[in-house]
């Protein structure tokens, strides 16, 4: 019994760790002091106002909500594809191939942002949103890839001859077999895009523009160049469609997961 | 999309993968409209290339598969009309029962009043009617299987393929199953063509079985004379029991092994190097060679274990020489046998069969 106390203490504890910072932040945002404070000595909404009112922060929120956007639709295709292809090749080169796909998630980012900064010089996509998108998409897809490869993985590939000696052609078969079953896979890929699109700072700050600030990179703007609080409502902002999707996700998949097993 | 008459002719089929050996090794098979034809073989053997490239999953190297006298060898698996059954069933987890067996309709678009008269009609055949809105994983195996046997048919498909449709499912499940594909094969009258390793469901299913080894058919036939003529030592293995003897035909039908000499007829024009068996059935035990009747084959052995099965009594028999055996008695037919003992084992000539020994490894050619 002590035993199971300690670990529940410890466990407690590490969950504190993992999550007070994030949680910190969200009293702070409704502080009504005109500096960091915490505990607030009072509560205000003025910091969500400045948030959605002023010109600079509302235009990088919807800078973000473009940009991540675009690359969850651009990842989820392009990775989903990429994960079809892969779970025919033979063993030997879909090794290869994976570990190309999935590279971008050991290479340091700013070793990307540096290689693609001057790429992109050369197409003059820096400092356009559609560029930033473009990269993000680099970062996203290896997580597409790895959740609907995880999908296709656990699935009986007799189903597929079922479908086509049934008298399904191949696209039939993608449509009304394949894609059916690996959807639990294709949204929670769509979802990691979103997200790593959405809290991503690295990439955007170096393809930045006065006009395709995002999020993040306004956010560090803030703090470099002044103390604004509203930055903690922005965060808040932040912590809420970042957690809300991959909960959602959780959620999604678990009960997936149990109905296509069979 | 014609059907054709269920005719199905594998010509020279061969299949090699890269630069291998061939796979599957000139086979020639030629299906009966309506025939229930097993490929019996240990795995690896080629049987379930074959059914592949019959199904279209596999491309042939060479040779030609016919139906209904067209070849069907270029066209994808969905244009061949083939229905298929798989081992582990392969249903649709997202859909429903009648949806599955809906599935292969919905591609014909067939007209949905149709669909559905159909779907009922077929689940009704195989004692599945009102479970339609059932999902698959609410079902036992051998349900499971039944629905993929109506997804299978409901299109009306000339032919059935079955990949060891029963080898997922547990002893007694798949008795009730084979009594369940035998009947449907009467009531539909289709081409069966049925894969299998196990030789009891090839012997009580089928019209015909081809045995295949190491890519080759060895040999096909009715299961009574596969049984009764195996051909071979391998196929004599394969199906059913044997006492076999590796001796050697000497000239005036006289076969030796280990200093017995036994009486052979017919043995004009048969090489030498053949090997004798007797089926366990076929051979009887006296307690002393006196009791042997005159015109018998016979073999000294010890009785190594003795087993009352009921309907028979087992003997589990030694020969010397490295060679063992067994005899199915009339449960009440021995006396003065017990486990240990010596005996005499005793059969009639015309009851052995000489089969061929298996040949030494040689080029692929000489059978083409």
């Amino acid at each position: 019994m002590k035993a199971r106390l300690w670990l529940k203490i410890v466990a407690v504890l590490v969950g504190l760790f993992l999550t007070v910072p994030t949680l910190v932040v969200i009293p702070m945002s409704f502080s009504s002091s005109q500096t960091f404070q915490f505990p607030p000595s009072g509560w205000s909404l003025q910091w969500y106002e400045n948030l959605f009112t002023s010109p600079a922060w509302s235009t990088a929120i919807r800078n973000s909500l473009q940009v991540a956007l675009v690359t969850t639709v651009l990842a989820t295709t392009l990775g989903t594809a990429a994960a079809l292809g892969l779970n025919r090749l033979t063993p030997r080169v879909r090794g290869v191939a994976t570990g190309f796909l999935l590279s971008p998630i050991i290479i340091p980012n700013i070793l990307i942002a540096l290689v693609i900064f001057s790429a992109f010089l050369r197409l003059s996509l820096n400092g356009t949103l559609i560029g930033i998108a473009i990269a993000h998409t680099a970062l996203a897809l290896p997580f597409v890839v790895i959740a609907v490869t995880a999908r296709l993985q656990g699935m009986d590939a007799a189903l597929q001859r079922a479908g086509s000696s049934l008298g399904a052609g191949p696209f039939s078969v993608f449509r009304k077999i394949t894609l059916p079953l690996a959807l639990p896979g294709v949204l929670s890929g769509a979802i990691l895009a979103f997200v790593t699109s959405f809290d991503e700072v690295v990439l955007a700050l170096f393809l930045q523009s006065p006009s395709t600030l995002t999020l993040p990179v306004q956010m560090f703007n803030s703090v470099t160049v002044q103390i604004d609080p509203t930055i903690s409502a922005a965060s808040s902002v932040m912590v809420l469609l970042v957690s809300v999707p991959i909960l959602l996700a959780q959620v999604i998949g678990a009960r997936r997961g149990k109905a296509g097993r069979q | 999309m014609t059907t054709g008459d269920g005719r199905i002719e594998l010509v020279d089929l061969c299949k090699r993968y890269g630069s291998g050996p061939l796979v599957v090794d000139h086979v020639n098979i030629d299906i009966a409209p309506g025939e229930f034809l097993t490929l019996l073989g240990p795995s690896g053997s080629g049987k379930t290339t074959t059914l592949n490239m019959i199904a279209g999953f596999t491309d042939i190297t060479s040779g030609a598969i016919r139906l209904g006298g067209s070849d069907v060898a270029p066209l994808p698996p969905h244009r061949r009309d083939f229905g298929m059954v798989f081992q582990n069933y392969a249903l649709f987890p997202h859909m429903t029962v009648a949806q599955n067996v809906a599935f292969p309709l919905r591609e014909r678009k067939v007209p949905k009043p149709e669909i559905a008269r159909r779907v009922e009609e077929t689940l009704r055949l195989v004692d599945l009617a009102g479970m339609g809105g059932r999902r698959p994983h609410e079902l036992s195996g051998g349900q499971q299987q039944r629905v993929a046997l109506a997804r299978a048919v409901v299109f009306s498909p000339s032919v059935l393929l079955l990949d060891e449709p029963l080898s997922a499912l547990d002893r007694k499940l798949r008795q009730s199953l084979q009594q369940e594909i035998k009947r449907l094969h009467q009531e539909l009258k289709l081409t069966f063509v049925f894969v299998t390793h196990d030789q009891d469901e090839a012997m009580s299913l089928s019209d015909r079985i081809a045995v295949f080894n190491a890519g080759r058919v060895e040999r096909i036939g009715t299961p009574a004379e596969l049984y009764r003529d195996p051909g071979t030592r391998f196929v004599a293995g394969f199906l059913g029991e044997s006492n076999l003897f590796t001796g050697r035909l000497r000239p005036g039908g006289v076969y030796e092994w280990a200093g017995h000499k036994w009486a052979v007829r017919d043995a004009d024009g048969v090489p030498a190097e053949r090997d004798l068996v007797v089926r366990p059935e076929r051979l009887r035990l006296a307690a002393a060679p006196a009791d042997v009747p005159e015109d018998a084959n016979s073999v000294q052995a010890k009785v190594t274990g003795l087993y009352f099965q009921g309907t028979h009594l087992r003997a589990e028999l030694d020969y010397g020489d490295g060679t063992t055996g067994c005899a199915v008695l009339p449960p009440d037919s021995v006396t003065g046998i017990a486990a240990g003992s010596g005996v005499t084992a005793y059969w009639r000539p015309e009851h052995q069969v000489l089969v061929t020994p298996p040949a030494d490894p040689h080029p692929n050619e000489e059978n083409a």
